[in-house]
């Protein structure tokens, strides 16, 4: 090993050179021993106060991030089921309005029916016939004993004829009421049946409405909990978030998808009527026009969704007046459905293309291209294409429902991730202030580990001489004698000095 | 319509915003095709070579064929020459007459006594940098043994920086089963001439290979 050679205290020997340099600043650091520690233990400290610092202000930065997420998650949430009890409320509305206008009418029908049913039931009652009133008078006449005589015979059988005739009579009649009466009970039967089902409809329709009710009742709870900003409404609405924006964000990756094959679709044909070779910022002008194209029907996609109340991306078309309303509805739906139109025409030309192509290079390779498909089914292929053409744009449509719940969610998601690497950089700064301070100690520690030298004569020293005891105050041995008197009353410095160390160590207990 | 209008504008902002020079996006491939002697006879491969070269070009891309012959540092060596149109369609049917063309001047080639393929490169890197294509592909098809007229002079140094220069069918010479190595010091001479001049130098004499004929 070679010394530079204003190191070298004796030419001839660098070794002991060497040996002289560490004795020499053994010495030098012996003697600027309480300075170094001062020094070491002082920087270490401005750093850990550092950390600690820029953790806490981290920390509150984070509990602000947390307080504003959990705002626009409650103020999200409310709006939300503040719709859902309003759509609610209008079902039941139309549902009031629909099944149970007619009630009364019902009702009164239901009336109608129990009152005829009375009446008929008091019609079909059995009232037995009055036994005529002249056969008691011709009972003592019967009882004659038949005689020999033909006058009294004669009149007995006439007497009998008469009776017998009374008798059909009274019977024809009493069968004629009899069938009368079963008639009546023979009504009742489809008038019970009529009654039977308009009350288990009305049954049905309260048990409806009990069933909306319940469900209002839910919501309304909902609607109370994230009112009284509770943790709990917080953190349902938070894992609701989560779940809205992985489910959209799933539909969105199908959704770009579909636009991808959409693109595809028309990019080709593009070419015949933008130019093949012609470029814009490195990109193919066809490509761009294409791409164009499709985010102009998302667009129009979009207008339709808002313009329908469907999504509500943007209040000005939900609050616009239901005229204008109905007019833009038309007016999308109309640039929708021409845009689909010029799609399914690309989409034909591709065909026709990738036809000319294909021949093209069978006749270029001599025919080295099989003819794998029959030419016949060529058109199922076209319509194929022209059919998705027509319907990709209008299934790229609802890409706005999707959108929207991806958007309301994200805000909570980029929150909650922010608020977390928050709380992480916080953690860690939080790390290294702690390191930083045991690393004062243990620099401490290795200064003297470097100097043990000197420290051991030092001992020796202080043996022989009774040495006055140390005592260690942060890990450096002091004289106790250097120490403030007990008896001292301690500075207004000292006692602060020492809320703070106690603070801190309170602190790394915490921790 | 605002959003298509949006866009517009948006579109040509960037355009605006984009400035220095006009970047070439398309393909320059000039082929040299020796009619020299006996290589006549390898004609039916370069139409090969030509047609699967159509098929793999599009629109805005440059294509010329043009004979090796005593002087080939001359117009009137180009056979046949072709930038194609932005619509697919027509370029197809550019494909179409251009293959026609060439079909018809190898049924009617004369052989010649000289091979000057020097001239031919010089040529073929004068017409390709008149077009600034993005990439400038030289295809050779020929047996690469030069043999010039008495009086050509040729010694001079290629330019063919940002050149793919491509070797096809190099044939070997009755010579050259004599003594190998003189088929090796051929490709070794237009290797360096090559590269020196600041080109990528490449021989495929596979025909099943022309996948890496054209770079992209």
């Amino acid at each position: 090993m070679q010394l530079p050679n204003f190191m070298m205290i004796i030419s001839s020997s660098p070794g002991l050179s060497l040996l002289l340099w560490v004795f020499i600043s053994m010495i030098l650091l012996y003697m600027a021993r309480r300075p170094a520690h001062e020094a070491i233990l002082s920087v270490t400290k401005i750093l850990f106060h550092g950390f600690r610092l820029f953790a806490s202000s981290i920390l509150i930065a984070e509990k602000k991030l947390k307080h504003r997420n959990k705002e626009v998650l409650l103020s999200s949430g409310k709006e939300a089921t503040e719709r859902i009890i309003e759509r609610e409320f209008e079902r039941i509305d139309a549902f009031v309005k629909k099944d149970l206008a007619h009630f009364p009418t019902l009702q009164r029908e239901i009336t109608d029916s129990v009152i005829k049913l009375d009446e008929d039931y008091q019609k079909s009652t059995e009232v037995p016939p009055a036994p005529p009133g002249w056969t008691k008078a011709i009972e003592p006449i019967a009882a004659i004993p038949p005689s020999e005589d033909s006058m009294v015979a004669e009149i007995l059988k006439s007497i009998k004829e008469a009776l017998d005739k009374g008798q059909e009579k009274a019977l024809t009649s009493y069968r004629k009421s009899s069938e009368q009466r079963h008639s009546y009970l023979k009504n009742m039967v489809p008038m019970l049946r009529h009654i039977n089902k308009s009350v288990d409809g009305l049954d049905k329709n309260v048990q409806t409405l009990l069933d909306r009710s319940a469900t209002v009742d839910r919501h309304m709870d909902e609607y109370a909990e994230i009112t009284k900003k509770t943790d709990k409404a917080a953190q349902m609405l938070s894992s609701s978030s989560m779940t809205q924006f992985f489910i959209a964000g799933f539909v969105l990756a199908i959704a770009i998808g579909g636009a991808f094959i959409n693109f595809n679709l028309i990019s080709r044909p593009m070419q015949e009527m933008v130019g093949g070779s012609v470029y814009m910022m490195g990109f193919k002008v066809a490509d761009i026009a294409a791409l164009v194209i499709i985010l102009v029907e998302i667009s129009m996609g979009l207008f339709l969704m808002e313009s329908l109340r469907i999504t509500r991306l943007f209040p000005v078309i939900g609050a616009l007046d239901d005229k204008v309303r109905i007019r833009m509805i038309i007016v999308s739906f109309v640039f929708l459905f021409l845009l689909a139109s010029v799609e399914a025409g690309l989409a034909y030309m591709r065909e026709l293309l990738s036809a000319d192509d294909a021949a093209l290079v069978a006749g270029l390779l001599g025919g080295a291209t099989v003819e794998g498909v029959d030419s016949s089914g060529r058109w199922i292929t076209t319509a194929a294409q022209m059919g998705m053409g027509f319907i990709l744009p209008f299934a790229l449509t609802f890409i706005a429902i999707p959108l929207e719940s991806f958007i309301h969610s994200s805000r909570t998601v980029i929150g909650v991730a922010v608020a977390a690497f928050l709380r992480f950089f916080a953690v860690s700064l939080r790390f290294l202030g702690n390191l930083s301070r045991y690393s004062g100690k243990t620099l401490v520690n290795i200064y003297d580990l470097f100097i043990f030298g000197p420290l051991w004569i030092e001992g020796l020293v202080r043996g022989t001489q009774q040495a006055k005891p140390l005592v260690k105050i942060q890990g450096i041995p002091v004289e106790e004698e250097k120490l403030p008197s007990p008896k001292r009353k301690p500075t207004r410095k000292s006692t602060a000095k020492k809320v703070e160390d106690s603070e801190t160590e309170l602190e790394e207990i915490k921790e | 319509m605002k959003t298509i209008i949006l866009s517009l504008i948006l579109i040509f902002g960037f355009s605006a915003c984009t400035t220095g020079p006009h970047k070439a996006h398309n393909k320059g491939v000039y082929m040299l095709v020796d009619t020299s002697g006996t290589y006549t006879k390898e004609l039916k491969k370069a139409q090969q070579i030509i047609n699967y070269t159509l098929s793999q070009l599009e629109s805005g891309d440059s294509f010329v064929v043009a004979s090796i012959d005593t002087g080939s540092f001359s117009e009137k060596d180009i056979i046949a020459k072709i930038t194609f149109d932005d619509r697919p369609s027509k370029a197809n049917q550019q494909k179409r007459a251009f293959q026609q063309k060439i079909e018809a001047y190898i049924k009617s080639v004369k052989s010649s006594p000289y091979t000057d393929i020097t001239g031919g490169l010089l040529q073929a890197t004068e017409y390709l940098n008149e077009r600034d294509t993005r990439t400038k592909t030289v295809m050779i098809f020929s047996d690469l043994k030069q043999e010039l007229k008495k009086g050509y002079k040729r010694d001079i140094p290629l330019s063919l920086d940002g050149y793919d220069v491509v070797a096809l069918n190099v044939t070997k010479l009755r010579s050259d089963n004599i003594d190998p190595q003189e088929y090796m010091d051929r490709l070794e001479l237009w290797k360096g001439r090559v590269e020196s001049g600041g080109g990528k130098w490449d021989v495929i004499n596979d025909l099943e290979r022309l996948d890496k004929l054209i770079q992209e």
